[in-house]
């Protein structure tokens, strides 16, 4: 069953030894699912605690002089008042406004630290690379696992090793010591719960996680889970819900374009696809738009599903979508043509032949947690 | 280990048939076949009434990963479904042999019945 092919993070044979089922994923070996199932791990991480292994993604060290000035020309936030100690998420746009994919960006004092989505991090290296005035280097951070603790009960865990972790606050990321070596740990996640994300050295990557997983409100969740959870946190996943071809605007990712790069900020503009994504964002009328839906019953309207108007004309397609456990509903993300985007407005979704009546809907489809 | 049981008869796209004592039949879903799919949630049953002929798909599962089309064992009228599997479509995980059953239904041809598998030759089949 192992294709060898594939890349491993520190904890594979830990996930082996817990039960997990593995799958391929942006060419790794991952746990799609433990024994307790999806659901269930859904479920336990709202209530109490779920530990991730999201080593496969990328995680870098913009190390050298004038890092922030650097960053700016790429990501269309504020990098330069970005304090010390603190993350920021950020769109890796293309020349066109298109995005080539999500990051977090912290102020690590004497570098920057970036996390970039897995499947993405060969093209984002050499993107960010090709784009590096002289005196910058970015360095990956191989020999690094990263942890994602989620849940209610991830800050009761996670004080055991080191209690100041309770005075973290909503991103912040900072190094602190966990089983006597130097991690980085920010207050963040992907489930829309509190929680906290968790560069370790590679070498204790398993001691940690063990660690954390004998608390008896911890328990191991898989990409099927963290998939559900960041859906009904009304969070993209890259290459579903925006890829190349969308921008920030018609992915309805306004919030993440800081208000220092706006037409009207003190560095206004100076990111690539600027003048794009400011055209965009001066308009206002996106072709399409991402929206989130609610389904009239159960049945789960997946990626790749048509959606039509009332008059049985074709005015979207599906991005996302499955049947939330903690909101009980079906759910989706889609991009839909501007002037059916708004909320309350009624589709129709073609699942096996049949239409399935839609309403969009804000999003969250859950309320989100975070401690600010 | 998936669970066998000895009474019934199965099929090989993983359905099991119970004969009951008026000649009836209940179907529903294996052991295997809920593990592999895993969390189901969301079923779709036949119309009650309807007449539906042997390896018809006749009902779907779906699970978190996936749907699933289930065929229908052998030929005959349906005579019921399980409502309660449109709220609570976790009974086939919970109670695959028992209170998620799927349909029943009033068979067409008994013959039909001696061309499925046996418990003992289902488990073999389904053996990794």
């Amino acid at each position: 069953m192992t294709d060898t092919h594939l890349l491993k993070t520190p904890l594979h044979s830990f996930h082996i030894e817990n039960g997990a089922r593995m799958v391929p994923f942006a060419g790794y070996d991952m746990p799609v699912q433990y024994p307790l199932g999806v659901k269930q791990e859904h479920l336990h991480t709202r209530a109490k605690a779920g530990l991730f292994d999201v080593s496969h993604m990328g995680q870098f060290k913009l190390v050298g002089s004038n890092g922030a000035q650097a960053l700016e020309q790429l990501l269309p936030i504020d990098v330069i008042d970005l304090p010390e100690g603190k993350q920021r998420y950020a769109l890796l746009l293309n020349e066109q406004g298109g995005i080539l994919d999500d990051l977090m960006v912290t102020n690590a004092g004497s570098y920057h630290y970036l996390v970039v989505n897995a499947a993405c991090k060969v093209e984002d290296a050499a993107h960010i690379r090709a784009h590096l005035p002289e005196g910058l280097e970015l360095q990956e951070m191989a020999d690094h696992a990263l942890l994602a603790l989620q849940g209610p009960a991830a800050v009761d865990v996670l004080a055991t090793l080191n209690p100041a972790v309770a005075e973290l606050k909503f991103m912040d990321n900072v190094e602190l010591t966990l089983l006597g070596e130097t991690c980085r740990v920010s207050r963040s996640g992907y489930t829309g719960e509190d929680g906290y994300e968790i560069s370790v050295p590679a070498a204790k990557a398993v001691a940690l996680a063990s660690e954390l997983l004998s608390h008896e409100q911890c328990e191991l969740i898989g990409l099927g889970a963290r998939d559900s959870l960041r859906l009904e946190s009304g969070l993209c996943l890259y290459g579903h819900d925006m890829n190349a071809e969308t921008d920030p605007v018609s992915a309805s990712l306004i919030w993440a374009i800081s208000k220092a790069r706006r037409a009207d900020g003190e560095r206004a503009g100076g990111f690539m696809g600027a003048e794009p994504v400011l055209k965009a964002l001066a308009e206002k009328r996106p072709a399409k738009k991402r929206v989130g839906l609610i389904g009239s019953t159960r049945a789960p309207v997946r990626e790749g599903t048509q959606l039509f108007d009332a008059s049985d004309k074709p005015i979207g397609v599906v991005t996302s979508g499955t049947f939330g456990p903690s909101c009980e509903k079906s759910i989706s993300m889609a991009y839909v043509n501007f002037g059916e985007h708004e909320v309350g407005t009624e589709v129709f979704a073609e699942v096996r032949g049949k239409k399935i009546a839609m309403t969009v809907s804000k999003m969250p489809f859950v309320e989100q947690r975070y401690v600010r | 280990m998936s669970e066998v049981i000895e009474k019934l008869l199965y099929s090989e796209s993983h359905e099991w048939v119970r004969r009951e004592a008026d000649g009836t039949v209940t179907v529903g879903l294996s052991d295997h076949a809920q593990k592999a799919l895993g969390d189901v949630v969301y079923v779709e049953l036949p119309e009650v009434g309807s007449e539906v002929n042997m390896q018809d798909e006749v009902a779907l599962v779906e699970s978190v990963k996936a749907a699933s089309d289930v065929y229908t064992p052998i030929s005959g009228e349906v005579l019921a479904i399980n409502d309660v599997l449109a709220d609570e479509p976790q009974i086939i995980n919970e109670s695959c042999y028992d209170n998620g059953w799927l349909f029943k239904l009033k068979p067409a041809d008994e013959a039909e019945l001696d061309s499925l598998l046996s418990a003992a030759a289902y488990a073999e089949q389904t053996e990794e």
